[in-house]
């Protein structure tokens, strides 16, 4: 099966992480978000999008709730 | 005396800054870390007896293994590193009891800096409501440091924090100082110590899925900006005012009291006259701010930065530059000043240089004067008054060519460089009017401060330019001329005139580098209008009109869209970015602007 992202959740649809992906040896952005509480195990909801092009998207982790944007979102793995 | 250094540390959102007003009050000293443009917060707290407390608030921070420059002052205090700073006492990390998962996480990391700490549990009322249970005493012997519930918005939280300080500093408990998967040691506390009936607050559902909606969301922002923009140009009308009447009655007290002389004509043309011309914009600015204040502890403003990021993004900016930019139409000043939440070095420096094409409200006398000699007063498609859509459409051209700037200094250097937003979207919060008005206080005072020393440094320069030397006997002409500004508008004239500028407005613009409304003053004086005169641009009105032809006059509308003609916005972009490059980047390209726009406005005029 492909390997499914944060990016391409449907509206109000909850996962669980499985992995940040570091797409680069130094990704300041993936370390940031794994601080932030994006790790293995983790459950994540696609609260909302922003208005224009499904951008940016409004997920709950934890107790609390990040803007992302796509770019973000698909360093994101979840199933 | 013994003074005790604390530190208070925390996330952001976490309530921190309102629990530094509870302990502080208004004895607060804002300042920056010494070469960083990271603002330093401390205050004073005395404790009775013989102790005194400094109480520093230091930047919310998510994580130390960071990039941001907020961050990585905060760990640099707290270690510290920072020379001249001394490293705290003690610190007090403040939790957000409803937001434990991340909160937790970041405590147990400041934990491992192996510095005397202490918990404080935040907004601790707020977790009862939601029906959070948290076993306090067991957490905090889990952890092996003091937990004090405090609710930040009142007082007896604070206190019992204080009474802690008292009695005696919390000690470093070794034993649990080791590095490992905080996320981990967090879930375990959490399941352990913490009930927990749902994730989120029902309220904050409710509240985000009507100012988050596509349609609605954006309709009640615009709604709010429209209320914000009101409350600048009409509530603070008759405050301002006030303050006219006010610089007035200074004026003439200084004319009976002081003298005949140079003296008497620097004070009243050059203080009170270039001073007052900044301070009478202090009504406006506290209303912008008292509308920003309330959006940002409301927990509204990052909302708005979702809403806004996808347009923003195409520009070339970040929804964080909303809220900058945003300021920059009242003034560019706090504008650039407030883009110190822009995390991005690159989208902050972005920011800074568009931030001046906002139409700032100095300069609404100039338009005020050339709209109403040039455009008529009359009903277009039978609903629009065409001098309000000409005011309209400077505002719009003001807005298009900053997104059009930002788009090619994104093409120019932005690359294959990936912009962050990752912003946190906290709880909404009924603002506490308390930390609403120190916020005002402070910024208030910050703008009175900056822009007092410099605009009082350059308008006295320039009225020194504008009146020595002195006409002899027997000049015909106005004094200005024969003076240094005089000479150099004459000698400037040619580079000005295929943009249709006559002598006197290459004069005018030279007094108007202080702040732009100065220019209409400084066209009065040039078409010899006394300086006494209450309303300079009802006398104006009639000469320009004649003596002008439309196309110097539209020219003149759109050299000042563009013009980098405030010297105090030119020296806080140098203070705010360490860096003459960036001044001279941003005058040259808004003179370049200005310059070619001006030029093809004229000929397509005349």
């Amino acid at each position: 099966m492909d390997k499914r992202y944060l990016s391409d959740m449907e509206l109000g649809q909850a996962a669980t992480i499985i992995d940040v992906t570091q797409e680069s040896a130094d990704d300041s952005i993936a370390r940031r978000l794994r601080d932030l509480g994006f790790i293995k195990g983790e459950e994540v909801k696609l609260v909302t999008y922003g208005p224009l092009g499904r951008d940016p998207l409004l997920v709950q982790i934890g107790f609390t709730r990040f803007a992302l944007r796509v770019s973000e979102a698909s360093r994101v793995e979840v199933q | 005396m013994t003074t005790l250094r604390i530190a208070l540390v925390g996330n952001p959102n976490s309530g921190k800054t309102a629990l530094f007003n509870q302990l502080t009050g208004s004895r607060q000293k804002v300042a920056n870390y010494p070469g960083v443009t990271v603002e330093k917060k401390s205050g004073v707290l005395r404790l009775g007896n013989d102790r005194v407390c400094e109480i520093l608030d230091l930047p919310g921070a998510y994580s130390f293994d960071t990039e941001s420059l907020d961050e990585m002052v905060t760990r640099d205090i707290c270690l510290g590193h920072v020379s001249g700073e001394k490293r705290p006492d003690v610190i007090v990390c403040v939790v957000d009891a409803t937001n434990l998962r991340l909160h937790l996480r970041f405590a147990l990391e400041v934990r491992a800096l192996g510095i005397p700490m202490v918990i404080a549990l935040n907004m601790s009322d707020a977790a009862k409501k939601r029906g959070i249970k948290i076993d306090v005493d067991s957490l905090s012997s889990k952890l092996g440091l003091e937990i004090i519930e405090t609710v930040a918005v009142r007082k007896n939280g604070a206190e019992k924090l204080i009474s802690q300080m008292r009695q005696n500093l919390p000690k470093v408990n070794t034993a649990v100082l080791e590095l490992g998967d905080y996320h981990h040691e967090v879930r375990q506390l959490i399941a352990d110590h913490v009930v927990m009936p749902s994730k989120t607050s029902k309220l904050d559902d409710v509240m985000d899925r009507i100012f988050l909606h596509p349609l609605a969301g954006l309709l009640i922002l615009a709604s709010i900006m429209f209320l914000m923009f009101q409350a600048v140009f009409a509530w603070a009308a008759p405050f301002m005012e006030m303050i006219d009447a006010g610089i007035g009655g200074f004026g003439q007290i200084a004319e009976s009291v002081l003298p005949e002389g140079p003296l008497r004509d620097l004070v009243i043309e050059g203080l009170i006259g270039g001073v007052g011309s900044v301070v009478i914009f202090l009504p406006q600015i506290l209303f912008l701010f008292l509308f920003i204040l309330i959006l940002e502890e409301s927990g509204y403003l990052p909302r708005a930065a979702f809403l806004l990021d996808r347009f923003m993004v195409g520009a070339g900016l970040s929804g964080r530059s909303f809220i900058p930019l945003l300021s920059s139409f009242a003034c560019a000043i706090p504008g650039i000043i407030a883009t110190r939440t822009i995390q991005d070095p690159r989208d902050r420096l972005t920011t800074i240089l568009v931030a001046p094409l906002m139409t700032c409200s100095a300069r609404l006398p100039v338009y005020a004067l050339l709209i109403a000699a040039f455009i008529p007063d009359q009903v277009v498609w039978g609903l629009f008054n065409l001098q309000g859509l000409t005011l309209f459409a400077l505002y719009a051209a003001g807005i298009l060519s900053a997104m059009g700037v930002a788009f090619v200094m994104k093409k120019v250097n932005g690359g294959g460089h990936t912009q962050t937003l990752l912003l946190e979207l906290p709880s909404y919060r009924l603002p506490s009017p308390r930390d609403v008005l120190i916020g005002l206080w402070e910024r208030g005072r910050l703008f009175i401060v900056r822009v007092g020393t410099v605009i009082l440094s350059i308008t006295v320069i320039l009225w020194v330019l504008s009146t020595y030397p002195t006409p002899p006997d027997g000049w015909v002409g106005v004094p200005i001329e024969y003076s240094i500004a005089g000479r150099i508008g004459n000698a400037i004239e040619w580079i000005f005139q295929p943009l249709g500028f006559n002598w006197q407005i290459c004069v005018a613009l030279i007094p108007g580098l202080a702040a732009r409304e100065v220019a209409v003053s400084a066209l009065g004086t040039v078409y010899a209008i006394s300086a006494t005169i209450e309303d300079p641009t009802a006398q104006l009105l009639p000469i320009v009109s004649v003596d002008w032809t439309f196309a110097t006059g539209m020219s003149l509308l759109v050299w000042y869209i563009f013009a980098p003609q405030c010297l105090a916005t030119l020296a806080v972009i140098k203070k705010e970015t360490q860096s003459w490059k960036t001044v001279l980047v941003a005058t040259t390209y808004l003179f370049g602007l200005a310059y070619l726009a001006s030029l093809l406005t004229y000929q397509i005029f005349s």
